[in-house]
């Protein structure tokens, strides 16, 4: 790849060719501002697209294109930025597989009380914030559950995981990549609420 | 640009497993500079990579919190080796539950022929019988059992425990519980005596209840798969359930408790039933908080520390209670 930058050591000082912020001002914008619109913009894309499987390639999409633009300049809105990315990438994509994107231009009302809704940006205290993270570990299967309990609850190292379950420790290092993912897609990607 | 097009081959799943990885080695006590100059360069090959690790970064240092939730003297959760848990619901593909809860004291007249099995509080025994029969007691549980040529009797005495009985038409299988008689008709099942109440729930297959030395037909009952009697001195009330919901009733049998929204009130009587350091609640108001979770049955102090810091509410711990106030 051409333009991959040779500061890479020193992540947080990390800058792109031609842009103006740091990785790590980019990636705090990206996690302040918008990885919590994710399940709106998971339901945006999956209402927009027909086939629901490719939704999470979109949002990768969604992702790449909204954090190139942010290392040259942070956007002044990022919810509206963000949904006005998403549905232009849905028009693209809908070019290229030949689709006529009708359904989409009727869609815009949707879309701009998608853009324009506030809500998941309501702050949170330390308390509602735990009680999600222990609600979200209730979704994990139970093993991998147990791990990811023992290494953030109790603190304890891999091995003494592995030997306190009787398991390898590849498979506790298994079982806490796994939970890292899913814990990702539980706390951004799905609705927090459990029942209907 | 020319890199959000470089992986677009690539599946975002694909990409979300290799920052997986990357952040579990991260999160290793050995991670060294090299290690570190290594991911620089995976996360700089493109965006999609960045915004994946981000993404899962941000998620994991949001459980962070949860060493809030550390056993202050630093000891670990529990002394027990090890703790497996299969799908519940597998595990009992078969099975037939019935939890009892009577009056305790009953009167142990043991014949030569007759076997007793107790538990202590917090114990968990697996017995397997010549007919290929498996009876599992859960806490304070005391049984006695005839298993001969000729007959298959247990008496429940006291507290919960589940049977998984090889069927045999000819030799039926019979539970005793107090004057209540419940008889295998299908395979599986699991019987619970408490304090003043009988519970008799099926998971799968069937079973007859009834009370022999009565007359009142009223106090007989067939129950099926998902059917959960609720037996007092009077009248037996059944009600159906979801299966997985009675499954979560058995998760003692893997040591653990699930609550899915139970009232605080009865999530502290399940647990006082395990933990000789029992449970107090000092104002009714708290006990109709719901508590979600899964806890080992001896974890009632990561227990208390969760209703302390998640649901904000005072726990004093002493050597033999946990009192909850407001």
């Amino acid at each position: 790849m051409s333009d991959v930058p040779d500061t890479t050591r020193e992540k947080a000082d990390l800058r792109r060719p031609g842009s103006t912020m740091t990785a790590a001002q980019v990636r705090d914008w990206f996690v302040r501002e918008v990885l919590p619109l994710e399940p709106a913009l998971m339901q945006f894309l999956r209402h927009n697209w027909r086939n629901s499987s490719d939704a999470e390639d979109m949002l990768q999409d969604v992702y790449v294109h909204v954090c190139e633009a942010a290392f040259r300049e942070l956007p002044h809105s990022s919810r509206a930025f963000v949904f006005t990315t998403a549905r232009n990438l849905l028009i693209d994509r809908a070019r290229t597989a030949r689709v006529i994107p009708i359904e989409i231009a009727d869609d815009l009302g949707a879309f701009e009380i998608a853009a324009e809704e506030p809500g998941a940006e309501r702050s949170i205290t330390a308390r509602e914030e735990l009680r999600l993270v222990w609600d979200a570990l209730d979704r994990l299967s139970p093993r991998c559950r147990e791990v990811v309990v023992l290494r953030r609850i109790e603190g304890i190292s891999r091995r003494q995981i592995a030997t306190r379950l009787g398991i390898s420790e590849a498979t506790v290092a298994e079982h806490l990549a796994k939970g890292m993912s899913r814990l990702a897609d539980i706390l951004y990607g799905e609705h927090s609420g459990r029942n209907p | 640009m020319s890199e959000a097009h470089s992986n677009e081959m690539v599946s975002a799943a694909a990409i979300k497993a290799r920052a997986a990885a990357w952040l579990e080695r991260r999160d290793r006590a050995d991670w060294s500079e090299a290690d570190q100059a290594v991911l620089d360069a995976w996360l700089a090959e493109s965006m999609a990579h960045m915004t994946a690790y981000w993404r899962l970064d941000a998620a994991w240092a949001r459980t962070e919190r949860l060493a809030a939730l550390r056993s202050p003297s630093g000891e670990v959760m529990s002394s027990r080796g090890r703790l497996s848990i299969p799908p519940l619901v597998i595990g009992i593909a078969a099975a037939l539950a019935i939890l009892v809860v009577l009056g305790a004291g009953t009167l142990l007249l043991l014949r030569p022929e007759e076997r007793t099995y107790a538990t202590a509080v917090g114990g968990h025994e697996s017995v397997a019988f010549e007919d290929g029969s498996k009876i599992e007691l859960n806490t304070d549980t005391i049984l006695r059992a005839r298993m001969t040529t000729r007959e298959r009797i247990v008496w429940l005495d006291k507290g919960e425990a589940y049977f998984q009985v090889r069927h045999d038409p000819s030799h039926p299988f019979v539970v005793m519980v107090g004057d209540r008689r419940i008889t295998d008709l299908g395979t599986q099942f699991v019987i619970h005596r408490g304090v003043r109440k009988l519970e008799v729930a099926v998971l799968e297959g069937r079973v007859w209840l009834d009370a022999p030395d009565r007359q009142s037909s009223a106090q007989n009952s067939f129950l099926t798969t998902g059917e959960v009697a609720t037996v007092s001195a009077e009248k037996i009330s059944v009600t159906k359930k979801n299966v997985h919901d009675i499954a979560n009733g058995l998760a003692w049998r893997h040591g653990v408790l699930v609550f899915k929204h139970k009232p605080l009130a009865e999530v502290a009587q399940e647990f006082n039933r395990y933990n000789t350091r029992k449970i107090v609640i000092t104002d009714d108001a708290i006990g109709n908080l719901k508590i979600y979770g899964t806890f080992r049955t001896e974890d009632v102090d990561l227990f208390a520390r969760v209703i302390q810091v998640a649901y904000r509410l005072n726990v004093e711990t002493g050597e033999n209670r946990i009192v909850i106030s407001r």
